[in-house]
């Protein structure tokens, strides 16, 4: 049996003390394999967000553990866990976080930078990445002259410069309009397709959430539904991909 | 990331708001400028007051005169025994005379190794080959004292023939055309004795000497032989008590003592009731008046850093606010707060670098300007006077606190961008 790549189990995370406490999420056993697609859907306020980022691990859970390939993340800690994040995720997000002043090259290599790559291989790097996004022809540009849809695929371009095992995208087009935004999904899935990165997208586009193996439906911090495509567009990972959560959204 | 990734983003980001970045800079300039020229003018006149020390006199030697009992208040009973204090004093003070009883006192002090009567010689006028005649005053060369010559050598000390040094000043006055032309001729002094006859002795010019603060300033130098004649001469007709009068006298001793053996020296003379001080005690009182100055003027200074500390402080916690998602990012990223923190103080350090590198050099192209325009007006007759002057140590340490200070400001901006949540600062608004 193969391990999935991160899974919950039971995982709570609740924000505030005493009378102002919320429970963000409520119990959330989930297992996502590698290569999968999977969407996280929700209406705003369910507690996507909350989950992504503690499966990123860039947050603690009140309870219950989230497991990387197999072994607890608790265990991880500071310098380790920097370089796990650096090394095996990627991110993307609604809003770009590009450095305006700085060049798209510059903003690109930032994942490199902080794993200490030495700066002609960023440099190699980088290029090679914007490349395969076709924006070598602005690399030297600043980062703030780029249109939105230049701006995603710069964001791409740094979330895959590392060779990442996951990317997480929170609403990766949810700033873009409908033709730019469809250009960014068939980047992603081509990513997921063509190197087998796993893809964990936080959406409340329905499109968008069609397009993937799987979906998770979450509800008040607890899930509610989880399906996958009836007719996988990568069947060999949505084979794998049973849902394993069904039984806790029952 | 590298220490040295973050040490070129750091410098990189110093750039990315220039105005902001320029404005504490200036704030920083100010201050370390200032203190760059305070901390130039006590090198300077200290510096000056060392390489002088040696024309006041010497190291193994005490200035001995009588402690007087005078009344800490109110005015001081007359005493026939007083007598002028003399040049080094301050004027219209008096103390009370020494004999040679005295002089044989301090002779069996343990440590003394000689001691030698300064003799109180007021001649009247000096004449060189020109024919006018000059007012004069003369100092007596001690034994270890050193003169700055501008030519020829210092009076011999123990040569018999009647020597003299004179004051650059002189030269032209007395007919000599130049200092090497007057090395070697003969001058005569004039002085009167206690019948206020004139006599004439004369003596041979060995040295021409500079003009010095604190030094033989506008006297000539005797050496011990004529200082002597002068005396003898000074004091014909006076019977014997009155003749046997002196001021002070110079004592020496051994020239490897230590401070301790000095002051035990020192108490013990005192023991007799006499007061004994160094060239180091006297010079001491210049210094110490100086660095209090120089002291006050880098306080200043320093407050004037502190204000640009808080600068820092300001606007380095608007870059963090400003930069907060992308800070928040790099964490995401796998950037530890440490580099975080580094980057944002080592951005501080920078900038005080940058402030002042630039105070300092400024400083001291402003300070070596002025000292150099003050040397030819103000100053001219103070020669080997560099009123401001640098040495590459004081000039690091200021560039060095500067930074400290600059570092102390970041910490605090700093910190509080290393502790950033990542995901507060990836919040969506
Ligand atoms: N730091 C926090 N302190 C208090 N409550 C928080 C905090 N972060 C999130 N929450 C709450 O947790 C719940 C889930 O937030 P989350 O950001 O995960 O929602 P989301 O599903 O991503 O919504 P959206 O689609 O609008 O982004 C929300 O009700 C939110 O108000
Ligand atoms: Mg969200």
């Amino acid at each position: 049996m193969t391990v999935p790549i991160l899974s919950t189990h039971e995982l709570k995370k609740s924000y505030g003390r005493g009378q102002s406490r919320f429970d963000a999420l409520k119990g959330v056993s989930l297992e996502i394999f590698a290569g999968e697609s999977v969407a996280i859907v929700g209406k705003s306020g369910s507690g996507k967000s909350t989950l992504m980022h503690l499966l990123a691990l860039l947050d603690r859970p009140s309870s219950g553990s989230v497991n990387l390939n197999g072994s607890d993340a608790i265990l991880l800690k500071g310098r380790v866990l920097n370089g796990t994040r650096n090394k095996t995720f990627g991110f993307v997000f609604q809003q770009f976080f590009l450095t305006g002043g700085a060049t798209v090259l510059e903003n690109v290599i930032l994942p490199l930078k902080i794993a200490g790559v030495g700066s002609r291989e960023r440099r190699r790097r980088g290029l090679a990445a914007l490349e395969q996004l076709e924006l070598v022809d602005k690399a030297k540009n600043k980062a703030s002259a780029l249109s939105g849809g230049q701006k995603q695929r710069a964001v791409i371009a740094r979330a895959l410069v590392n060779t990442p095992k996951v990317i997480f995208a929170d609403e990766p087009t949810g700033n873009l309009d409908s033709a730019t935004g469809a250009v960014v999904e068939n980047i992603l899935f081509g990513l997921n397709r063509d190197r087998g990165i796993t893809l964990i997208v936080v959406t409340h586009d329905e499109e968008l959430a069609a397009r993937c193996d799987r979906r998770i439906f979450i509800r008040d911090g607890l899930i509610v539904a989880s399906d996958a495509s009836p007719n996988p567009p990568h069947g060999a990972h949505a084979a794998r991909a049973t849902a394993t959560s069904e039984a806790n959204a029952a | 990331m590298k220490s040295l990734d973050v040490i070129s983003t750091a410098i990189g980001n110093t750039f990315r708001s220039k105005l902001r970045t320029t404005l504490t800079v200036i704030a920083i300039f100010i201050g370390a400028f200032t203190l760059t020229i305070t901390s130039g003018i006590g090198t300077g006149v200290n510096g000056y007051i060392d390489t002088t020390v040696a024309a006041i006199g010497a190291k193994d030697v005490l200035t001995v005169t009588k402690t007087a009992n005078a009344p800490t208040t109110g005015p001081t009973k007359y005493d026939p025994n007083t007598i002028s204090a003399g040049a080094r004093a301050r004027p219209g003070s008096t103390i009370e005379a020494m004999n040679s009883a005295d002089i044989a006192t301090i002779r069996a002090v343990s440590g003394v190794l000689s001691v030698q009567p300064i003799l109180g010689v007021r001649p009247s006028y000096i004449e060189g080959t020109a024919g006018t005649k000059y007012s004069i005053t003369s100092n007596g060369a001690g034994t270890g004292v050193k003169l700055q010559l501008q030519d020829g050598a210092q009076p011999s000390i123990t040569s018999t023939g009647y020597e003299v040094a004179l004051p650059v000043s002189y030269v032209k006055a007395l007919g000599l055309k130049t200092d090497a032309a007057a090395i070697g001729s003969t001058v005569r002094i004039g002085i009167t004795d206690s019948a206020q006859n004139m006599n004439v002795v004369e003596a041979t010019v060995v040295g021409v000497a500079t003009t010095s603060l604190g030094g033989a300033g506008d006297s000539v130098t005797t050496n011990p032989a004529l200082t002597q004649k002068l005396y003898d001469v000074q004091s014909t007709g006076l019977a014997g008590v009155a003749k046997d009068r002196f001021a002070q006298a110079t004592v020496t001793f051994n020239a490897a003592a230590t401070d301790k053996e000095i002051s035990q020296l020192k108490d013990r003379l005192a023991k007799d009731g006499f007061t004994a001080v160094t060239v180091a005690d006297q010079i001491g009182t210049f210094k110490t008046v100086i660095d209090v100055i120089v002291l006050i003027l880098n306080a200043f200074a320093v407050i004037a850093l502190v204000a640009a500390g808080f600068g820092i402080v300001n606007t380095l916690l608007m870059s963090v606010q400003e930069r907060t998602r992308e800070i928040g990012l790099m964490k995401a990223m796998g950037m530890g707060s440490g580099k975080i923190f580094g980057l944002f103080s080592f951005e501080a350090i920078f900038i005080g670098f940058l402030g002042s590198a630039l105070g300092a050099a400024i400083g001291i192209a402003v300070g070596s300007g002025i000292s150099a325009a003050l040397s030819r007006t103000v100053f001219s007759a103070l020669p080997g006077l560099t009123l401001i002057s640098f040495n590459a140590g004081s000039i690091a340490g200021i560039i060095a606190i500067v930074m400290a200070i600059a570092f102390v400001a970041g910490s605090l901006p700093a910190t509080r961008a290393a502790r950033q949540d990542p995901i507060e600062s990836l919040r969506y608004e």
